[in-house]
């Protein structure tokens, strides 16, 4: 990882941004914004802004990607040209790819797959505004969409990053922190079983900053796990109140 | 995957339509409500969201020093491209972009360009040298219809929006970003015809079953820059200048939503 000396990260103990070591950013979540997707959430995370959507189950194509007994969590994690300050060329690159593959991995762990066979269900990740900790956004949207698409689901999976600055381990670690900092450990989190389905580290961490950093995150997801909840309560509480009160005024 | 139409579906558009009635309760010249933010994405040289109806189209700009045309040693370059990726709509897929999107990013470069919206001289560093790149990129994230509008206003928005980042770049000519030099504000009105009809912003069942589109994009002062019929019907030439006569008080409206989404009262 970039090390710059001359980027001071913490000053008289608190960081650039003014956040406490174990602060997350500013994070919401709204549940069912697109109208053509089956479902699909918007978050901002700090200035990241990122949009996830959910097609299917449906018919998987190709033919040959087809499981006889399960479907196939198929994500797609992408950056717009204008989501970073030097232009990002259209289309996916090695990062992208590799973000697709780990997004995918840990949703499936969560979605009854075996419901399905021979289908295929599509989330797209479309960052629009990047600021760090972008994976962890969008795994964090992309189940909440899953669940606003009214997939089959264990629970949501909550992710988050945590790592290194100047020495001291921080959670969520903002623009600044991610380019100059020393280590990065983003976790995907599933609350109800406390397993852990995405997790990478880069950087440099002794095994007791390793604990620490994990501690600190976990605690995030299940911080982060309300939010997803309050998103999809929002969007169905409000629904069934309008369903109840046509159903009351039918019955009078 | 084309998504397909029912067959009751459509007659019953149809019937509609001969009846000079909209699914949505619209008049044959009407549009959703359109709702055009700017200044969305920070790392963007200028941007903007536009909603129309459901219809949801991001566009962003990005600059940097490059090369001019070998043919235009003093002007700078201008991109436009569009990408239709697979969350807009179950007919999209992954990829490189296909005739839709190089269609409507084509319309709306064209307007761009030959309404010469953007003064490109200006934007000429060291003849033959430098020049600023100036990218525009359109991400629809919903489509449900009308993208050409949609995203015709979003991009004069976001040029409008746009500031030149100077101080990024050491090979520019000036120390402090500034406004991207707009000389013209150019919008498109799309119509679309189905029998013998024509309707404006046609949402997505509409345009489904239509069999000609017509978008035609106008300056301030009334001229038309850029013009694209779309689709395998025809217009007759009669209905061509109607909608251009249409489209002036049209494009109007739009060029106003614009300049009031960047809070300007005129370029």
């Amino acid at each position: 990882m970039a090390s710059d000396k001359d980027m001071k990260l913490i000053e008289d103990g608190t960081r650039l941004d003014g956040r406490d070591f174990d602060e997350l950013r500013d994070i919401s979540i709204k549940a069912g914004v697109l109208k053509r997707a089956d479902g699909s959430a918007y978050l901002e995370w700090g200035k990241n802004k990122i949009m996830a959507a959910v097609y299917g189950p449906r018919e998987m194509h190709p033919r040959h990607a087809q499981e006889t007994t399960k479907a196939v969590v198929r994500a797609r994690y992408n950056m717009a040209a204008f989501s970073v300050p030097d232009r990002k060329r259209p289309g996916p690159d090695r990062r992208s790819i590799e973000i697709s593959k780990l997004v995918s991995e840990a949703l499936e762990k969560v979605v009854f797959t075996e419901k399905y066979p021979r289908s295929v269900i599509d989330v797209f990740v479309e960052v629009l505004q990047a600021s760090a900790g972008t994976r962890c956004g969008g795994l964090t949207a992309a189940s909440v969409a899953l669940a606003d698409a009214g997939i089959p689901m264990s629970d949501l999976v909550a992710s988050c990053a945590s790592g290194k600055i100047e020495g001291q381990v921080v959670l969520d670690l903002g623009k600044n922190e991610d380019n100059y900092g020393q280590a990065d450990v983003p976790v995907g989190y599933i609350p109800r079983t406390g397993e852990i389905c995405l997790l990478q580290m880069d950087g440099n961490l002794t095994e007791e900053e390793y604990e620490e950093a994990m501690d600190m995150t976990i605690d995030a997801c299940k911080e982060i796990y309300e939010i997803q909840k309050e998103a999809l309560k929002e969007k169905y509480s409000t629904e069934l109140e309008e369903a109840n009160l046509d159903e009351v005024i039918k019955e009078a | 995957m084309k998504e397909i139409l029912s067959k009751i579906t459509k007659d019953y558009l149809h019937r509609m339509v001969k009846e000079g009635k909209r699914i949505d309760d619209r008049d044959m010249l009407e549009y959703r409500d359109i709702e055009i933010k700017a200044g969305e994405i920070e790392p963007a040289e200028g941007s903007a969201r536009v909603r129309l109806g459901d219809t949801d189209v991001y566009v962003g700009t990005k600059m940097e020093v490059g090369e001019p045309f070998p043919d235009t040693p003093n002007s700078g370059v201008l991109t436009t491209s569009a990408e239709l990726i697979p969350m807009a709509s179950p007919e999209y897929e992954a990829g490189p972009p296909g005739e839709d999107a190089t269609e409507l990013a084509r319309v709306v470069d064209r307007g761009v360009r030959e309404g010469d919206v953007v003064n490109t001289t200006e934007l000429c560093i060291e003849e033959g040298e430098k020049v600023w790149v100036l990218f525009i990129d359109i991400h629809v994230l919903d489509y449900d219809g009308n993208l050409f509008d949609a995203a015709g206003m979003g991009v004069m928005a976001a040029l409008l929006d746009s500031m030149v980042p100077a101080s990024r770049f050491e090979e520019a000519e000036k120390e402090e970003d500034y406004p991207l030099p707009v000389d013209h504000v150019v919008v498109p009105a799309t119509f679309t015809k189905i029998k013998d009809q024509i309707l404006l912003d046609s949402q997505l069942e509409e345009e489904k079953i239509a069999d000609a589109r017509l978008t035609v994009s106008l300056n301030e002062n009334d001229e038309i820059v850029a013009m694209q019929k779309g689709l395998r019907g025809v217009f007759d030439y009669e209905s061509t200048k109607e909608c251009i006569r249409k489209a002036k008080s049209i494009c109007e409206q739009n060029r106003q939503k614009v300049l009031d989404a960047v809070g300007r009262e005129n370029i």
